[in-house]
């Protein structure tokens, strides 16, 4: 427990020096927030959006990519990374079981997300005048099986790829996607049905509509749930397995 | 003497290359044993059996009781491992290194003495990637002593240190041997391993060559020693009548004359009784670097 903790601050504090990952995780929701708050305002339209304003509905889709940009992007890389240079190396000669390493990278990725999804909401409320969750411990709770499911999937990612390139390239593609067709982009009722099978197929989708679903008043989707408890399952079962030091 | 590592008929093969051929050794709690052998030869791999970080074909390890292949996180409480290509996060500072890597275990030793007795303090809050290939090198090797190791591993450890740093090192090394801890080392420097190790095994090829205390290995494999001056004398028939000369060499006024055991005291009284009193009449002693020619026909550097 003391290793797990001291690890995950240790963790922690490499991630704020480093400025271009935190950049590009907090920047990234902020630039959509202010784009499409813009463009379309928070006033509720009864044919799109669920029926409600444009940023009530992309608020918890924003909170949704920090943790996706997190595990796609930012995990793999982090991994890649540190097996090229060693230090997976160097950690595995070490009495440190792979469970610590993952257990901090989970610990780690929970205070990044939540301080982006504080910073997300903050900035949308105060722009945007959002309305704040109709139940705030489903969101919670949604929040962070989001992130357990999520980083399950990153360290997976991180796994398989071979290289940081790798990882860099493939990351950027797939959070891209996912945002845009996951339910971060255009409203689902503009999307062709292809459009809605793609983004159906990306794990995004069911995190921002679990976290959404309380926020704006549909209460938990239980459906949704287990979709993102089984990649969770799915994920950590497969890095289990497919985890490489060197 | 105790036997902290058994290691028997260990084979290891990677696709049709075998970088480990039958090697068996065993090494005895307190001694500095130093594996040798030119870039390739498998001392890397041998090491990282023994660790349990690689899988091996055959063979059967024993560290301290345990198996590597079974046992591998218990037995990394008991060691301690500075590996080849192994690195730190970048940004991580020396002292957090240092007090992570303490964390891992409850019997850690103080790291502060540590980080001094490796030169490190003024590096304190220097981030890994800002430090000198030596400065990183001793940080890893004092990461691999902060669990307080009953046996820690080396590889390469001066590789990328200057002269005086490896002196330093050395005696860090022979410091850490005081205090208990088994120490085995593995190098391509011959008078790294000659200076600091009690007993040697040469690697070449994947094979285990020879296993004797450096001394040992001279006596056996490169007993020869040469007698050197400068004489103006051109005829020296005499010389080879010595006993134990087996041969006479000159370079212009150089001369060499090569044999065994007291040839020195031999041939010293000899040119005496022949007049001749050369100021400058020394022996170069074989070394380590003969016994290798003499054993693998290659040096350690191929």
């Amino acid at each position: 427990m003391r290793t797990l903790l001291k690890l995950t601050w240790v963790e922690l504090k490499l991630f704020v020096r480093e400025p271009i990952t935190m950049v590009f995780t907090f920047a990234l929701p902020l630039i959509f927030l202010f784009v499409m708050g813009g463009v379309f305002k928070n006033n509720p339209d009864p044919d799109v959006y669920r029926g409600v304003g444009a940023i009530d509905y992309y608020t918890p889709a924003y909170i949704a990519l920090v943790i996706g940009s997190i595990a796609v992007v930012g995990l793999p890389v982090h991994f890649t990374a540190y097996r090229e240079r060693g230090v997976l190396r160097r950690f595995r000669a070490s009495p440190i079981p792979l469970w610590t390493i993952f257990g901090s990278q989970v610990l780690v990725s929970l205070v990044i997300a939540a301080v982006g999804g504080v910073l997300v909401t903050v900035a949308a409320k105060l722009a945007f005048n959002i309305g704040m969750p109709e139940s705030p411990g489903l969101v919670i709770g949604a929040f962070i099986a989001g992130v357990l499911s999520f980083v399950a999937f990153g360290i997976l990612l991180g796994s398989l790829l071979p290289t940081t390139r790798a990882a860099q390239g493939l990351g950027l593609i797939l959070i891209i996607i996912m945002l845009i067709l996951g339910g971060a982009g255009p409203p689902r009722e503009v999307m062709t049905s292809v459009m809605r099978g793609v983004g159906d197929a990306t794990p995004l989708r069911y995190v921002i509509v679990l976290i959404q679903d309380p926020w704006l008043g549909f209460g938990w989707n239980w459906a949704f749930f287990l979709i993102v408890m089984g990649i969770m399952v799915v994920a950590s079962l497969l890095s289990r397995r497919l985890f490489r030091w060197e | 003497m105790k036997k902290v590592i058994e290691v028997e008929h260990l084979r290891k093969a990677y696709g049709s290359l075998v970088a480990v051929n039958d090697v068996s050794f065993s090494v005895a709690e307190g001694e500095i044993f130093g594996i040798l052998g030119p870039n390739g030869a498998g001392k890397t791999t041998t090491v990282e059996c023994v660790q349990g970080l690689r899988p091996f074909d055959s063979g059967l390890i024993h560290v301290l009781g345990l198996d590597p292949k079974s046992d591998g996180i218990a037995l990394r409480q008991l060691i301690g491992s500075q590996l080849q290509e192994s690195a730190l996060p970048d940004r991580i500072k020396v002292w957090e290194a240092l007090d992570l890597f303490s964390s891992f275990l409850p019997h850690s030793l103080n790291w502060c003495e540590l980080m001094n007795q490796w030169g490190l303090a003024e590096k304190r809050n220097a981030s890994f990637s800002s430090l000198s290939g030596g400065q990183r090198q001793r940080l890893l090797v004092a990461l691999a002593l902060v669990n307080n190791p009953k046996i820690v591993f080396l590889d390469e450890m001066t590789a990328g240190l200057d002269p005086a740093a490896r002196h330093v090192a050395w005696d860090l090394i022979r410091a850490i041997r005081e205090r208990g801890t088994t120490v085995v080392l593995v190098t391509h420097f011959m008078d790294e391993a000659e200076h600091l190790c009690d007993r040697l095994a040469i690697v070449d090829q994947g094979k285990l060559v020879a296993l004797d205390t450096p001394q040992g290995l001279i006596t056996t494999y490169a007993n020869q020693s040469k007698v050197v001056f400068t004489a103006e004398h051109t005829d020296l028939p005499w010389l080879k009548q010595i006993p134990h000369v087996r041969s006479v060499t000159r370079h212009g006024p150089r001369v060499e004359v090569e044999g065994t055991g007291p040839v020195l005291a031999l041939v010293a009284a000899s040119l005496v009784d022949h007049g001749i009193v050369p100021s400058d009449l020394r022996t170069e002693q074989p070394t380590l670097e003969d016994v290798f020619l003499n054993i693998t026909g290659h040096g350690a550097h191929n």
